[in-house]
């Protein structure tokens, strides 16, 4: 491997503190896993349900360890021209175009592929900056099982390929964070490079810390009680769950509402900020009517 | 790490391995070293840490993790001090130190309940002590009690050849837990003053059950610490070997391997919709799209840089389902229904039908509602399908199907039929099968009994088979999954 690894971390403990620190709650799995990371020079590829974090995890150790945040937002049918790198090709036409008359065919040819007219996308970008980085490759499931192979380059040597310039090595080894929503089975190619973290729904202690942490202002008890709703509406049989983003918001509703404490009716008229289908509402709120 | 500790740690962890593997978890070589490099970089006194730095490097897949997690309790129990390694030299009772010293690190904070004096405490001092941690939520002292409670209910006896479950069964028939839970529920109420609303009751009640599956969790763990203790942790690996949800068979699921299934169902469902539309888009390329391209060459001064094309869109099958929900079946014909219904977009149109020896329309069910279990209930309780005695009689309602809905069958259509073909010797009218094959574009027949079993006894699969496009074996979700997506 081209460059040194960095050990940007001391001990797990001292990852899940820092997290802390800066409001991100991380349980014995999260921490574990991003101080190998580092340790072992290793990509992270976080899955989980919607909406519990995945993003904001890479976004908080990249808060923590200081470094800039270099996110490849993935979609349908992106191309290493949007991925990796690209020629500007409408800088190099012109640049034909400018001086037919003057230069040899040879020098224009050496001159249109040189780094005046390389796009850098955000994987080049991530393994040439200077300083320190962490990449997020956000939704790598939306992208073909075919235009994954762009990834496992740079995901192991930490290198990119350009045909007419050579192979470009990271300077450094970024921290590397993919997420995944799994919404397809990822290729053994890419799994085998990475370290596997699945991030599910907080235990109730855990949703209620992030409740108090998140949202100034709430009480001990709302939020005790906020969490305890939630995990309740979660073990229903649900087209979707409610996220922690959705707890939240939900939290922040009440407080704006000034309720302190959450009976039936409360419950039952703010439940469209937790849940997001008529039929999950519906069956919720009769849930939450009927005592046995 | 010094140079035999490594050594022995590696030997530790192939071993490790070579269970996994044997547990149907795929691990590769590359995970393999992964898993050893990790180790080195954490403290090996914290289980909890090692844990994770193994699930991270061996395991890729949330599904497996429940896998994982029991042959990692396993392998790496609490060894105790009666229990050596069966093939203890030098280097390994080392290791055996290590874990000892683990495992009193982590018992440490356990013991605080004073399990000592717990033995000297009556039956009824015992439930009255332990529903007073439930009520508080006291982990250590519940983790005494069931330590105590397996000591003192479970009868465990060295080279007795039970399984677990017996000893949870007997450990917690003397604890009557669903009593204490009824127990709990009322003096949390006393206790509080009555204004407290029903939600808050039941949402304390919910903690109450959470707490008491805690427990129930820290019996069945304190119960197999035991049982690797005498039998070694090889042997109860493979006891305790359980398959994963997508390879359950349908026709033989426990009621909680049922409720896996179902859990394990929903992401089936979204993936396979999700490649299915991905399929659907990107299949081939059709013609260039002239138009498109011109538009396009605008940006590079008139040449044509990038050409676009045309995609097709292929036209949607239509599909009618034909399911026998009869006792034996019926699972395997929930499943489908379910699974189908879930991607019904992938479809211009779904008809379903359940029959046992009647038949019955049950679109209707489905179209009401978008909460497909719902509709699946009904199905069960409301459909019409019992024309003389409730045995499954596929020639009556293939007949009946035929005389009713035959005309509706158009060579657009697929028909799926579903069922183990069990007739009870009854007539075939297998001309029926092969008249819709005349009339549709495709007949498939599933069948979710193993292939051994077919054309045995009153199975007429055969005869039937005969006149389909063809006939699948579905035992389990993998294989369902896999003929689904064939289909559309």
């Amino acid at each position: 491997m081209a460059s040194e690894l960095l050990n940007r971390f001391e001990s797990v403990q001292q990852v899940r503190d820092g997290l802390r620190d800066i409001n991100y709650l991380a349980d014995d799995g999260i921490a574990g896993v991003a101080y190998l990371a580092d340790r072992l020079g290793k990509p992270v590829l976080v899955e989980g349900p919607a909406g519990t974090g995945k993003t904001q995890l890479a976004k908080s150790v990249a808060e923590f360890t200081g470094a800039r945040l270099i996110r490849l937002q993935c979609y349908e049918g992106m191309d290493e021209s949007k991925a990796l790198f690209e020629w500007n090709y409408k800088k190099q036409l012109l640049r034909i175009q400018a001086d037919k008359a003057s230069d040899s065919w040879t020098d224009i040819h050496d001159d249109i592929f040189s780094d005046e007219f390389l796009l850098t996308r955000p994987l080049l970008e991530a393994i040439t900056a200077d300083d320190p980085v962490v990449l997020l490759i956000d939704e790598v499931d939306r992208v073909e099982v075919e235009t994954e192979a762009l990834l496992l380059e740079i995901l192991s040597e930490y290198q990119v390929s350009i045909p007419e310039l050579g192979t470009i090595e990271a300077k450094q080894i970024p921290l590397v964070f993919l997420t995944s929503n799994n919404t397809r089975e990822l290729s053994e190619a890419l799994k085998r490079r990475c370290l596997f973290l699945h991030v599910d729904y907080p235990s109730m202690e855990r949703e209620r810390e992030i409740v108090l942490a998140k949202v100034p202002g709430v009480t001990e008890s709302l939020a005790e009680q906020i969490a305890r709703v939630v995990r309740s509406i979660r073990s229903l049989d649900l087209k979707k769950a409610p996220s922690v983003s959705e707890t939240l918001d939900w939290a922040r509703t009440l407080l704006l509402l000034n309720i302190e404490t959450i009976d039936e009716t409360v419950a039952k008229e703010t439940l469209h900020i937790l849940l997001k289908y008529q039929t999950d509402i519906a069956k919720a709120a009769k849930d939450l009517s009927v005592d046995e | 790490m010094s140079a035999t500790e490594t050594r022995s740690m590696l030997d530790l962890l192939n071993g490790f391995v070579v269970q996994l593997r044997e547990a149907g978890l795929p691990v590769s070589l590359t995970e393999n070293l992964d898993a050893m490099d990790a180790v080195q970089h954490i403290p090996i006194e914290d289980r909890e840490a090692f844990k994770y730095a193994l699930g991270a490097t061996l395991i890729k897949n949330q599904a497996h993790w429940r896998s994982f997690e029991t042959v990692f309790e396993v392998y790496f129990s609490l060894r105790g001090p009666e229990y050596k390694l069966a093939n203890a030299d030098g280097e390994s009772s080392e290791l055996d130190d290590l874990w000892r010293e683990m495992q009193d690190a982590s018992q440490e904070g356990d013991g605080r309940g004073g399990a000592g004096s717990l033995d000297a405490l009556t039956p009824e001092e015992i439930a009255h002590l332990l529903m007073q941690a439930l009520m508080q939520g006291d982990q250590a002292l519940m983790k005494a009690l069931a330590r105590q409670a397996v000591q003192r209910f479970a009868g465990m006896e060295p080279g007795r050849p039970v399984g677990g479950t017996y000893y949870l069964y007997r450990t917690l028939r003397n604890l009557d837990l669903d009593g204490m839970l009824a127990k709990m529920a009322d003096a949390a109420n006393h206790g509080q003053e009555s204004d407290a609303g029903r939600l808050e009751q039941r949402l304390e009640r919910e903690e109450f059950e959470h707490r008491i599956t805690e427990f129930k969790a820290e019996v069945e763990a304190e119960i197999r610490r035991r049982l690797v203790a005498d039998r070694g942790a090889e042997a109860m690996a493979k006891t305790l070997r359980k398959p994963l949800p997508e390879d359950v068979e349908f026709m033989h699921a426990s009621r909680e391997e049922m409720v896996s299934l179902r859990k394990a169902l929903q992401p089936l469902t979204r993936k396979l919709a999700a490649r299915l539309a991905r399929k659907r888009k990107h299949g081939r390329k059709g013609p260039l799209d002239f138009r498109n391209t011109v538009r396009h060459s605008l940006s590079y001064g008139g040449v044509p840089a990038e050409p676009k094309f045309k995609y097709p869109r292929p036209a949607k099958p239509e599909l009618m389902v034909v399911a026998d929900i009869s006792g034996s079946v019926a699972a395997f014909a929930r499943f489908t229904l379910m699974l189908v219904y879930a991607i019904s977009n992938q479809f211009s149109k779904v008809r379903s039908f359940v029959f046992i020896d009647g038949i019955d329309e049950v679109t209707d069910y489905f179209k009401a509602t978008e909460d497909i279990t719902e509709a699946i209930h009904r199905v069960n309780t409301e459909a019409d399908v019992v024309w003389v005695d409730g045995h499954s009689d596929y020639g009556h309602a293939f007949e009946v199907f035929w005389e009713r809905y035959g005309k509706d069958i158009s060579p657009k259509t697929t028909v799926l039929l579903l069922g183990d073909a069990r007739n009870n010797y009854h007539a075939s009218q297998s001309w029926v099968i092969k008249e819709m094959r005349m009339k549709a574009r495709h007949v498939y027949w599933l069948n979710p009994e193993p292939k051994s079993y077919w054309n045995t006894g009153d199975s007429i699969v055969g005869e039937y088979g005969n006149f389909t496009d063809g006939v699948y074996e579905c035992r389990n979700l993998r294989q369902l999954e896999g003929f689904v997506e064939k289909l559309a």
